[in-house]
């Protein structure tokens, strides 16, 4: 993932950008009535997907402007760049077989790729 | 077979033909009193407390790849335990404790280097810290000292502290009983000493899903079938909450690559570990000779096992600043592992609400120097289905209660 399109001044280098997290936590409408359990979960718990996940980004050594983007986390692949408030647009992307699944690119993890050997022990 | 003198050398004359496997490779078994998830140092070390001390010996280690292939295999091996807080001092000292004799205790020599960890201070606030840390380390029986910039000389000749330099090196803590050891040989020691011990290591299985029934384990199914069981433990660096998605657990844990490379191999330069926050780079020299090299995590969250080049970059950058004779070393390897991160950069050794579903994970960048200590500890979380006194405070329900034990700054790691 060298290359992310901001969706205000175009294509750019990664390290012009840096990630800030989950896309769509809302902040809670009524913080006096939560209990600690959903405060954790507001303040701690996140997605953590391997797999698609929308994320937020800002374009620091550019606009400075926060975007959000839908990302393969097993891959890297990015699948769509589009603005803060608006809605994520559909996609498509081949998810792992398996949920700890490796898939046949974009994977640096070699060990289980190989096969088990026929007649082996 | 055990490893002495006395077997090298008979097995020498028979030409080495006579080595037994050092540990068996069974077909899985319908069930088991216990099942680990993920066959690394972590999870090896737990098998192998769990079937030592507490006598559960029908237990298997279920690993996807091979055993060490994942972080085991992929991190800079670095041993210390200069934490600052009473709870983080008190799981990483037991550890490397639990280090100095390991080679002795299982039979395997896993090279276990005490060669002393340097954490340089690059400004005024930073030595401040560091001489704090040094304090509260030997409060809690941590061995630590401050050294200034001259003993800093002394004790590792490479390291360039001319004053000149964009980020000088004003001193550094040293613990000397700190070090470096082999990867490999500690996977393979733990997984001889269980398999010598009846725990089954299974590999090139993958765990697809775990059944719970009235809110308890019940078995887990496999890519080479299911198995019951009432004891998970999840011990899955870099898959902590795909695993614990499972069982409908959300985690407060984040999954980012981590990157590390190793130079060419040359003659004895660095004789310990360097590591600074600040220009952010930390270097050992491997038994080979290679520099390997590490720093921070990649930002965004990814399973992919690699990184982008803008954060090797910059960690050469500064290693070229602080070690100026290795500006022209080749790098022969570069890759990556996937942490998972807490977000008080400690570690998660807990139960869960799920009865029978243990998790030990989120050790972010620095897991390696805790594997004997955390397999020690999570063994007994999960025998005894309570938490040991130095796992207690690393339990989940601290994201609830607010007690976080905030290590960002001796974790030595930008995450």
């Amino acid at each position: 993932m060298f290359l992310i399109t901001c969706p205000y001044c175009g294509t750019r280098d990664q390290s012009e950008f840096s990630n800030a997290g989950e896309a769509h936590v809302a902040r809670p409408e009524k913080p006096e009535d939560l209990s600690d359990e959903e405060w954790a979960d507001f303040v701690f718990l996140r997605n953590n997907p391997k797999g698609l996940f929308a994320e937020r980004w800002i374009h620091t050594a550019g606009c400075r402007r926060f975007f959000n983007m839908l990302r393969n986390t097993a891959t890297d692949e990015i699948l769509a760049v589009y603005k803060v408030g608006e809605t994520p647009p559909r996609v498509s992307t081949a998810e792992p077989a398996t949920p700890s699944g490796e898939a046949p690119i974009g994977s640096g993890n070699d060990a289980v790729k190989v096969e088990r050997p026929e007649g082996g022990e | 077979m055990r490893y002495s003198i006395y077997n090298l050398i008979r097995e020498g004359l028979g030409g080495h033909r006579g080595w037994p496997r050092a540990w068996r490779n069974p077909d899985p078994k319908p069930a088991y009193d216990a099942v680990i998830i993920g066959g690394g140092g972590h999870g090896l070390a737990t098998a192998y407390y769990l079937a030592r001390e507490h006598g559960l010996t029908n237990i298997a280690v279920i690993e996807k790849g091979w055993i060490g292939g994942g972080n085991s295999g992929r991190n800079t091996t670095i041993i210390r335990s200069n934490y600052l807080f009473d709870e983080s001092a008190a799981i990483y000292n037991h550890a490397l404790n639990l280090w100095k004799t390991l080679s002795r205790e299982l039979n395997y020599n896993i090279m276990m280097s005490h060669r002393g960890v340097l954490n340089l201070a690059h400004d005024e606030g930073e030595g401040r810290g560091l001489k704090r840390r040094v304090e509260a380390n030997r409060l809690n029986g941590v061995e630590a000292e401050w050294l200034d910039a001259k003993q800093v000389k002394d004790f590792c000749p490479v390291i360039n502290i001319s004053q000149d330099i964009r980020y000088p090196v004003l001193g550094a803590t040293l613990q000397r009983s700190g070090g470096v050891n082999r990867h490999d040989a500690v996977v393979w020691g733990y997984a001889r000493a269980c398999d010598g011990m009846g725990v089954d290591i299974i590999q090139q299985c993958e765990v697809t899903g775990i059944t719970v029934a009235d809110g308890a384990v019940t078995g887990i199914e496999t890519t080479r079938g299911p198995i019951k069981t009432p004891k998970v433990a999840c011990v899955t660096a870099g898959h902590t909450s795909v695993i614990a998605a499972m069982v409908g657990l959300k985690l407060p844990i984040q999954s980012h690559p981590l990157q590390a490379l190793v130079s060419e191999p040359i003659k004895p330069l660095v004789p310990c570990v360097i590591m600074s926050n600040a220009v952010h780079v930390y270097c050992s020299q491997s038994d080979k000779g290679e520099l390997v090299i590490g720093a921070g995590i990649d930002a965004y969250n990814s399973y992919t096992q690699r990184g982008s080049m803008d954060i090797i970059e910059h960690q050469m950058a500064s290693l070229c600043e602080l070690l100026p004779p290795v500006s022209r070393l080749r790098m022969m390897r570069q890759w990556g592992g996937i942490v998972d991160t807490c977000p008080d950069a400690s570690p998660i050794i807990s139960k869960t609400r799920v009865k029978g579903f243990y998790i030990n994970g989120g050790w972010g960048t620095g897991g390696w120097k805790a594997t004997p200590g955390s397999g020690h500890v999570f063994a007994w979380t999960v025998a005894k289905d309570d938490p040991h006194p130095i796992a207690a405070p690393f339990a989940l329900d601290r994201f609830y209660s607010g007690a976080l034990v905030a290590e960002h700054g001796a974790a030595a790691v930008a995450h």
